[in-house]
């Protein structure tokens, strides 16, 4: 039998049928389409698949669907505001801090969870709060100052 | 601290604009592999061998057939057997005799994760249950896993009946070397008398994965008349149809291909998996398959590179005049033939100019997962052994490990022993670079060391198709068929740009399925940028020479009585100042009325690659307590002949160093006694991430390539050559031992530093 979940997502009120097992991740992918969210190791170790859950960064590999009923996600589908790109998302295309773009979405939701909580990293905090993001093709070195000038920006440093 | 050695001398190329796939990307809007359904579709799922070795008696797949909701299995029947025939994948070549049987096991099981059956049902959950239902019938053999142990005379055989190639007298028993190598220059024999310093090492390193982020997936569907599409993330689309249609037995022009945004591949999405297997799937029920590979199957079932081991020996003159080098590569091809040790023996001295070089390559069977080409295939693994031996020889020489390398340095003229005589090469640049860098000149702290090492790779060009369509408005529709994995898409429009002069945002690239455009050979070989490149420049000229007759048409006078200057068409000699000068998107306008439609296309099998040379600077500092080493500072320098994008080729410097350093500090294949492989994930196999790393400083040097008409060098892949070999002699440096085994993690390291009373 399928669970019936009621969910706000990037501000909207969803609805979705999930099985028991069927992960936060597999429900935003598989059953609202929204695939922006990626799925890498499905264990909870590359962060490709981040969203927020009331605030909170987390592996949407490792919740499962129906924990989702009643609460609050945010995925990088919700990050721009209409045509206005969020400046995480504009400092990452003007530093070139992607190249494939698979781990780009979850890196960005969770550098803006990040800045929310600490408007001014230094580069190790961020380094320390992107560890969980694995990405393969930059060596970090261009999304860590994206984010370092994203996050001045912010401030109108 | 990001540096230029040379300046841009063009309006376009050189610039640093945001990439035309850039806004898709970073709003979740791009669609990889995974990403695409189409309505009806089934989930596909592969049951895998459980044993490394392992004769298949037989396989029952009633029980699962009868499960509700399942809709086809397939097995080793429904692939046809394929007779021996080598096709090139990448610098790699694949066979398709071992294709068949690495899609589907037939005969044997020759992995853990080597695909068995595959099923389709209407759900995954069911799909996983189906798998549970088939029987299989194994008897278990014994296995080998390690390189060394594979070549003994007693070792258990991966291929029945395997011949070793090129050894004299010809071998008559079975092994599992598949073939020997062997490129000679000179006399090493003469070489090594006339030394005064001979050094002699042997090393060993693991099996590395390419590691990208996205793993493999694709969705087929075969319609009941038997045209198919297939969306899959490949590096190369037309090769994809190739395989697939010669494994299904399909006319290739049945068989649609379109490459989804691809998220990461680095050699190792040269190849096929689930493709044939969705198709046959599908086939057997004319309905949408979708199949996605979880990470513990990518480990353990799709790429690796080799783990080798390399034996080196190099003679030197008291000035570090190098008389002589040889080596012995031992690479593992995995279950089927095809390690990348001739590249490994090509690229093994070529930073040198040497007079006496030998290199002999031996091509290892194993139970373990046949390899796919990783980001220069090969030439990490001989140049790590050669580079560490380098460094030795400076330090038992006393001389500054850039004199050193200096004094030998490959330019153009050298003659590799590969072959190939090289035209202009940036090695001595590159090297002049590091020596004047901050970097290299900076204190070192407590514990801590530095080490420099030098890179090579050939690049390639090859088969490469680009279609450029000018729009009625004057926009231009770039179309080219080489996967853009980091930033195709914008080098090509500013080399677009460039020639036709008009602004890089008039220009909209596109990557074209199989069915919109000719042949393209895969993106690896570091040769997209190079060969669509070549393509879209004639593909550009085609255009302005066909808008220079249009307004000849238009001005009844004769077509080489038109010029094209600074973005204008204008009428010359005779005729000039009688008609006032069109521009592009004049010509744009009128093209219905001067013949239709302008479409420019550049069909070429693409020549002139040129070598790119690199050289990396590593500072490492040890804790003298756990052994761990950690990376405080690194810097790349590589000749990229003119960077078209200089933010992305500083980020293939970048991510190509930090490839590395996994390489040399943490990663590696680890088996149980039973051939099963432990850290199937990304927590034990564990690859850097962005607390582990410092910034990665890059000086790009620029020695054009006169062969390509923007100077363009591939640059992807060199950049993983130095790494191991500069952290190897840093690590040297900081912990007071030599270390001839990769990867430096902090038991080995501790370890070594306890033997010689270091720690």
């Amino acid at each position: 039998m399928k669970h019936h979940v009621t969910t706000t997502v990037n501000g909207d009120e969803v609805e979705y049928l999930c099985e028991t097992e069927q992960t936060l991740l597999d429900c935003l992918r598989d059953e609202l389409e929204l695939t922006g969210t990626k799925e890498g190791c499905g264990s909870g170790d590359c962060g490709a698949c981040s969203v927020l859950l009331d605030g909170r960064l987390v592996c949407s590999c490792l919740v499962l669907g129906v924990e989702a009923n009643g609460k609050k996600i945010e995925t990088i589908e919700g990050m721009a505001t209409g045509e206005q790109l969020h400046p995480l998302q504009r400092k990452f295309l003007e530093h070139a801090a992607l190249q494939c773009g698979i781990c780009t979405p979850g890196v960005l939701v969770a550098a803006k969870s990040l800045l929310e909580k600490n408007p001014d990293p230094t580069e190790t905090e961020v380094r320390y709060w992107l560890a969980g993001n694995l990405c393969r093709c930059t060596g970090y070195d261009k999304i860590i100052r994206a984010v370092m000038d994203a996050a001045a920006e912010m401030r109108g440093a | 601290m990001q540096e230029r050695v040379k300046s841009p001398k063009f309006d376009v190329v050189g610039t640093r604009p945001v990439r035309p796939d850039g806004a898709d990307k970073v709003t979740g809007r791009a669609k990889y592999g995974a990403d695409h359904n189409v309505a009806g579709q089934l989930i596909g799922k592969v049951l895998r061998s459980p044993h490394a070795h392992a004769r298949i008696k037989s396989i029952d797949t009633s029980a699962a057939l009868a499960i509700p909701g399942v809709k086809a299995v397939v097995t080793r029947d429904d692939f046809k057997d394929q007779a021996s025939e080598f096709v090139p994948a990448g610098e790699m070549l694949i066979n398709y005799r071992d294709v068949v049987r690495n899609v589907m096991a037939r005969e044997k099981a020759l992995f853990e994760g080597h695909p068995v059956a595959a099923v389709a049902a209407t759900s995954e959950s069911i799909a996983r249950r189906a798998l549970k239902a088939i029987k299989v019938d194994y008897e278990v053999l014994p296995h080998v896993i390690d390189v060394v142990e594979a070549m003994k005379p007693d070792a258990p055989i991966v291929e029945d009946g395997m011949i070793t190639v090129g050894v004299t007298p010809p071998s008559t028993k079975p092994s599992n070397v598949a073939k020997r190598v062997e490129f000679v220059l000179g006399d090493v024999e003469k070489g090594f008398k006339e030394a005064d310093l001979v050094v002699e090492r042997e090393f060993n390193t693991k099996p590395v994965h390419q590691g990208y982020i996205e793993p493999h997936a694709c969705v087929a569907s075969v319609s009941e008349d038997g045209t198919a599409e297939l969306w899959t993330t490949t590096q190369g689309h037309w090769v994809a149809r190739a395989h697939c249609s010669r494994l299904l037995g399909w006319d290739i022009t049945k068989l649609r291909v379109t490459s989804s945004e691809i998220g990461g591949g680095f050699g190792g999405k040269t190849v096929v998996y689930l493709e044939p297997l969705a198709l046959a799937l599908s086939a057997k029920v004319h309905r949408p398959v979708k199949m996605a590979m979880t990470r513990e199957e990518v480990f353990k079932a799709s790429g690796p590179t080799s783990g080798a081991n390399i034996w080196v020996k190099m003679g030197v003159k008291k000035d570090g005049t190098i008389t002589a080098a040889e080596a012995v590569l031992k690479y593992q091809a995995g279950c089927f033939q095809g390690s990348p040790v001739q590249p490994g023996c090509m690229c093994a001295f070529a930073p040198y100019d040497l007079a006496n070089v030998k290199v002999v390559g031996y091509d290892v069977l194993s139970n373990r997962p046949k390899v796919a080409a990783y980001r220069a295939p090969g030439g990490p693994i001989s140049e790590y052994a050669v580079e560490s031996v380098v460094d030795e020889i400076a330090e038992q020489l006393g001389m500054d490990p850039i004199d050193l390398r200096l004094k030998n340095a490959a330019k153009e003229g050298t003659k590799a022993a590969y072959g190939p005589k090289f035209g202009p090469v940036g090695m001595v640049e590159c090297l002049e670079a590091a020596k004047k860098s901050p970097h290299w000149n900076a204190p070192l702290g407590k514990n801590q060391g530095r080490g420099i090492a030098a890179g090579f790779w050939f690049n390639i060009g090859g088969e490469t198709t680009v279609n450029l369509q000018l729009n009625e408005d004057g926009t231009l529709t770039l179309m080219a068929g080489t996967p853009d994995i980091g930033g195709l898409r914008a080098s090509l429009a500013m080399m677009a740009a460039e020639e036709l002069k008009i602004p890089y945002e008039k220009v909209r690239p596109i990557i074209g399925d199989t069915a919109t455009l000719g042949y393209n050979f895969v993106t690896g070989g570091s040769r997209s940028t190079f060969s669509s490149g070549l393509a879209t420049v004639e593909a550009a000229r085609s255009i302005i020479k066909q808008a220079c007759g249009r307004a000849a048409k238009l001005w009844e006078i004769p077509e080489d009585a038109v010029t094209w200057e600074n973005g204008q068409f204008k009428p010359a000699g005779d005729n000039a100042g009688k008609f006032e000068p069109m521009t592009l998107a004049d010509i744009a306008k009128v093209a219905g009325k001067t013949g239709g439609s302008l479409v420019g296309v550049g069909a070429i099998s693409a020549q002139g690659a040129a070598p790119s040379f690199g050289v990396h600077i590593a500072d490492t500092e040890v804790d003298p307590d756990t052994g761990k080493l950690t990376i405080t500072r690194y810097t790349v320098i590589q000749d990229a002949g003119v960077a078209i994008h200089p933010s992305y080729v500083e980020g293939q410097f970048q991510g190509g160093a930090a490839q590395g350093i996994g390489w040399a500090l943490n990663e590696e294949y680890i088996y149980d006694e039973k051939g099963l492989l432990q850290n199937a994930g990304f927590l034990d196999y564990r690859i850097p991430v962005a607390s582990d790393l410092p910034m990665i400083e890059t000086i790009i040097v620029e020695v054009p390539n006169p062969r390509h008409p923007y100077g363009v060098r591939g640059i992807g892949e060199t950049a993983i050559v130095p790494p191991m070999a500069a952290i190897n002699a840093a690590a040297r440096r900081a912990t007071g031992v030599r270390m001839f085994e990769l990867p430096l993690s902090p038991p080995k390291v501790l370890k070594a530093m306890k033997d010689a009373k270091k720690a």
